[in-house]
């Protein structure tokens, strides 16, 4: 069912935890800036291909702008691409069509970054999770129904569930908001869930519990989950596989333990760097970054080249004029840059051999 | 002092070394809602010395923008200063020492930006949409400064220079610059005027993790040249261990623990400080079992007794229900370290610091977690 990726594409990790379920096949969204036959397009996302898998999380990782919320949004159903196919079960689904967009949204569920946005305030906890109960269970046994949203939030851990109902969203913390707004998702009993910086509007106490509800969630209910971040560390700690996107485009991926003790796509290094760290206490605060790291990297479609070239250190004449696809490193990971050899020399030294080998789909 | 500044009768600032710049005494904070009050900020200390990056950490309803609006008299109503003392001992201006409390409108004026400046979290709310970058780094200067043309455009200049702006970019309009160009015009003009305290609430949240730290290396820079001290308030305890000299944790409007970084990461002596250190992910290093805290903030409404902490705490009994929530000092630190948990310490069983906590053989992998 994978002959949509190319072995570069594939998610070791999260492949082995359960099948392929929800598929991005060369995703792209373009985004006219203004009017007319002239005008500048940017494109938020090209050529992005990634599977989800069952029971496995894949983060997304990227800056604001690298077009990761896009691509999430084009598998939910709300954009619709530009170009490229999404795959369910192997068959391609036009999600953002009339006929199908309900039964897809059974299958794939959505958590947003602001839970102060995403549930409408004057209506209670009730209300909120009542209407997707309805609609996707297909039942208006009123009992049914009240047992099912008890249900939900005794998932969620807001318990007891009676004592949540009737409030509405002011009444509950941002944590407490975000399990209602995971609870509305779980209504539809999806197979996929896409959470779009599900903690970045949280406290950072409270963070950690959301991520472990998630992560018992997709254990509990074989949820493929789609991990969207502009935290890496977070991105380690909760995904078997990380994708790493810059200007609109996946510049690496591989499992997350490996990509983030090994990065090989100079972006990634260049982001490693700057997380915070408490545990490098006393190192210097400034990080090595050759280049010009003031000038971001341009998303027009009419770029040519590598678009991190201009913040590069290692770029070079080739990575100014051609655009370097995703390279296999190893059987587990890939980066598209040209100049892996010296970007990231020890990691491709080490797997010299297994590279010049063939490689089996 | 910023090169070629108009200020040139700068005291001594050796002198003062040992004086707190800022010092916060006892200083309470109430909401007014209806007939009840609710405790934002209650019976806070907490002192900045000259040069001294301080750190505040706390989670949103902690209370720590609360005391740094209230230190700088910049609430609005209903809030309400109900005790307590803020002494501000600026070399130029008052080397004894001003009680902020007690200024009037007037007086605040010129200690604004002058003295003590504040650089928010939204730059693109604190910059006036409809006003170029030059006019208004200009009010700043005109305000405090009696400047000529040319000195004035000097200065200017000199100032996009120093947070490392093109200059071209004094004619832009806030809407035209990046978020981190924003956020360093912000920056620019807290420094305008070369004031002796730099307060940063949340300066960098809302950036681009590389963006954040280059903003950061540049404050760090900037602060070592020109030797003001810095209010650093966020709720990323991590960022604050790596660039601040000794950080403050509030919790409920309550600080619960004052150390050096390296206390408050190797040594930590209160539960929460220890459950915010296991509560976010690193990127380098080992893999730790990460922890967090349970449950959620508390309501400042109905704050239980004695210590707020102890719904959420694992060392709490019935004995943290009376208890004086001031900070003591911690037993060998000399003073440096104060916690406000009298029966928890560093080395109580399940305290140890994160790096203590570090666990490189047995931490599990994803690929390796059981579903």
């Amino acid at each position: 069912m994978s002959a949509a990726l190319t072995p570069a594409e594939v998610l070791p990790a999260a492949a082995t935890r359960g099948p392929l379920v929800l598929e991005a096949h060369a995703l792209a969204k373009d985004f006219r800036l203004s009017r007319g036959p002239r005008g500048e397009v940017l494109s938020a996302a090209r050529s992005v291909s990634f599977g989800l898998y069952r029971s496995a999380v894949v983060a997304l990782v990227g800056e604001s702008g690298s077009g990761k919320s896009t691509v999430a949004r084009m598998l939910a159903g709300q954009e619709r691409p530009t170009a490229g196919k999404i795959l369910l079960d192997g068959a391609e689904i036009r999600p953002w069509a009339r006929g199908t967009f309900r039964a897809y949204k059974g299958d794939v569920q959505m958590v947003f970054q602001d839970p102060f946005a995403s549930l409408n305030s004057v209506h209670t906890v009730r209300y909120a999770l009542r209407r997707p109960v309805r609609l996707h269970q297909r039942t208006k046994n009123r009992e049914a129904i009240a047992a099912e949203l008890v249900r939900l939030l005794e998932r969620v851990r807001l318990t007891p569930a009676e004592q949540f109902l009737p409030k509405y969203p002011h009444e509950l913390s941002g944590g407490q908001r975000q399990r209602v707004a995971i609870a509305r998702a779980l209504a539809a009993r999806p197979r996929v869930l896409l959470a779009d910086e599900p903690v970045s509007m949280l406290d950072v106490s409270i963070r950690l519990e959301v991520l472990d509800l998630i992560d018992e969630l997709r254990s509990q209910f074989e949820l493929a989950v789609l991990y969207v971040t502009h935290d890496i560390a977070s991105a380690r700690y909760f995904a078997d596989d990380t994708l790493v996107m810059y200007a609109g485009e996946i510049v690496e991926r591989g499992p997350s333990e490996d990509l983030t003790q090994r990065p090989a796509h100079p972006y990634t290094q260049l982001l490693l760097a700057a997380a915070p760290d408490p545990d490098r206490l006393g190192a210097p605060i400034e990080i090595e970054v050759a280049g010009d790291t003031r000038r971001a990297g341009s998303a027009l479609s009419t770029t040519v080249g590598c678009r991190f070239a201009p913040r590069c250190p290692f770029a070079d004449t080739r990575c100014r004029a051609e655009s370097p696809p995703l390279l296999q490193i190893n059987s587990q990971r890939a980066a598209a840059c040209w100049r892996l050899d010296v970007a990231a020399p020890a990691l491709v030294s080490e797997t010299g051999e297994e590279r010049s080998a063939p490689m089996k789909t | 002092m910023i090169p070629g500044s108009v200020n040139e009768a700068a005291p001594d600032r050796a002198l003062d070394e040992r004086k707190p710049v800022l010092e916060i005494r006892d200083l309470s904070i109430v909401y007014r809602a209806g007939n009840a009050d609710v405790k934002a900020v209650d019976h806070v200390d907490l002192s900045l010395a000259p040069g001294e990056t301080v750190g505040l950490a706390g989670e949103s309803g902690s209370g720590k923008s609360t005391l740094a609006l209230g230190a700088t008299r910049l609430l609005r109503p209903p809030a309400v200063i109900t005790g307590g003392s803020v002494i501000y001992r600026g070399g130029r201006v008052a080397p004894e020492g001003v009680e902020i409390l007690d200024q009037n409108s007037k007086q605040l004026r010129k200690l604004r930006w002058r003295e003590i400046s504040i650089v928010f979290q939204s730059a693109m709310n604190a910059l006036n949409p409809v006003l170029r970058i030059r006019d208004q780094l200009g009010d700043v200067l005109d305000a405090h400064l009696d400047l000529g043309r040319e000195e004035k455009r000097e200065r200017l200049v000199m100032l996009l220079d120093l947070v490392g702006i093109p200059r071209e970019r004094l004619r832009s309009y806030p809407h035209e610059l990046s978020g981190g160009m924003r956020q360093r015009v912000m920056i620019a003009m807290a420094l305008a005027v070369d004031p002796e305290v730099v307060i940063m609430d949340e300066p960098t949240t809302a950036l681009d993790v590389v963006v954040q730290r280059e903003i950061l290396a540049q404050v760090v820079e900037l602060q070592q040249r020109l030797h003001f001290a810095v209010l650093f308030i966020t709720h990323d305890l991590s960022l604050l261990l790596e660039i601040a000299d000794r950080i403050a944790i509030m919790y409920a409007g309550r600080l619960l623990e004052v150390g050096t970084s390296d206390q408050i990461h190797n040594r930590p002596a209160h539960p929460y400080t220890r459950g915010l250190l296991e509560s976010f992910p690193s990127v380098h290093g080992a893999r730790i079992e990460l922890a967090g805290i349970p449950g959620s903030p508390p309501d400042l409404r109905s704050l239980p007794p004695g210590c707020p902490f102890v719904p959420r705490c694992r060392h709490a009994g019935d004995r943290c229900r009376d208890i004086d929530m001031r900070p003591l000092p911690v037993a060998g630190s000399g003073g440096s370290h104060l916690s406000a948990c009298p029966f928890v310490t560093a080395d109580t069983p399940g305290m140890e610091g994160r790096r203590g906590r570090a666990t490189p053989a047995v931490a599990v992998s994803p690929q390796e977690r059981q579903s």
